[in-house]
Parts: structure tokens; sequence; C-alpha cells
């Protein structure tokens, strides 16, 4: 039911940089502490709006943040 | 843990208590005797009214507990909340469509009342297990 997901990403690495925590990435992007925790570990595919929110909270492009493995 | 989180725990937890108890009624009362001439509609009734009642004193008596926790995030929810909620529902509604399948069969059949009832009791009880099931595992282990 729950197929894997290619995209990785840094998010935690870079909010631990910007010493964000988790609620506070949470509350800024509108989602829930588990919501943002799930997209941390690569457990929930986040809508493009989100992950626009995260890479606009960092200041950073989207290719920064979420990476997909090449052909 | 959020709030549809503990919807879902509590709705699963409620449907596994009830069924149970239907099921136990029902075999109690036919005490090895033919199954189908056992009265079976005041058992369905109480249980419909008992799991919809279990599971929402469930949620509260959770929620107060997460509320005292975690006052802030003890009601909110999100997109991924709703996209959870849509798999439970897709997976409920396949069972639902089973069980009609079901019941059609067994109108063509002149099968008795208490089979045609039953199947599509059955029909409830499971997709509500199932979906139940879907959303806890989704939680828990990711939708991606």
């Amino acid at each position: 039911m729950v197929k894997p997901t290619l995209v990785t990403n840094t998010i935690r690495a870079r909010r631990e940089e910007a010493g964000m925590t988790q609620a506070d990435l949470a509350a800024r992007i509108g989602v829930t502490r588990q919501t943002l925790i799930a997209i941390e570990q690569g457990k929930y595919s986040p809508t493009l709006e989100i992950a626009f929110q995260i890479a606009r909270a960092f200041g950073m492009p989207l290719e920064s943040l979420f990476q997909y493995p090449e052909d | 843990m959020v709030y549809h989180e503990r919807v879902a725990w509590a709705q699963l937890i409620a449907s596994v208590i009830t069924l149970t108890g239907y099921i136990a009624v029902l075999l109690m009362q036919s005490r090895g005797s033919d199954i189908s001439t056992v009265d079976w509609l005041p058992p369905m009734l109480w249980t419909i009214g008992a799991g919809i009642a279990l599971s929402i004193v469930i949620s509260i008596l959770w929620g107060i507990a997460a509320g005292l926790r975690d006052p802030q995030s003890a009601t909110a929810s999100d997109i991924r909340d709703r996209d959870i909620s849509r798999l439970g529902g897709r997976v409920e509604h396949s069972f639902l469509v089973i069980a009609g399948l079901g019941v059609i069969a067994l109108c063509a059949a002149g099968a008795e009342l208490f089979w045609i009832a039953n199947t599509m009791f059955l029909g409830f009880a499971v997709s509500a297990l199932v979906g139940g099931i879907a959303r806890v595992v989704a939680y828990r282990r990711g939708l991606v």
C-alpha cells in the first residue's frame, strides 16, 4: 500500500543549521509538527505548495532541499 | 499524535470491540442451533449505537488527555490528515461495494433476511475496520 518515494530531502539538516525547532518550522509553513516529522523522514511527500513554503522559509531554491535521483 | 489519528484509533478500537460483542451475542443466542433463527435486529441496532457512542467517548477522553499535554496542537489538522482520510475512504468504499454486491446476490438467490442484513452489516463493519487499519498504518508507516 505504501510505496517508497525516490524523493529525498535535507530539511532536517537545514532546519538544525538555522536553529529552528520542528514546531517553529511547522507553524511557519502551516502544518502540524507530526506532518513536518513525516516529511523530514520521507514518510510523506509534501504538496508543491508546502515544498515551496519550506524552501521560502529557508530562503533557498527547491532543488537544494529536495533531491530526485538521475535516471 | 494528531487529532485525526486519535479519531482513527478510536473508531478502530470501537469497531473491534462492538463487532466482537455482536458476534458473541449471536453465537450465545443460537447455542449451537441454526444461527439464522436468532433475533438479530436488537443486537445489531445496539451494536451500531454502541459503536458510535464508544468511538465518541474514546475520542473525547483521549482528546482531553492530549489537550492537557499540548493544548495548541490537540485539535490541529492539515493536508496530510485529509490525504490519509481520503485513502481510508477509498479502502472503505471498496469493501462496501463488495458487501452491496453480496446483498444483491443473496436477494437474487432468495436468501433469508438474516443473511442479507448481516452481509450488509458485515460489509459496514469490515469496511470500518479495514479503513481504520489503512488510516493508522498510513499515520505510522507513512503516505508517499
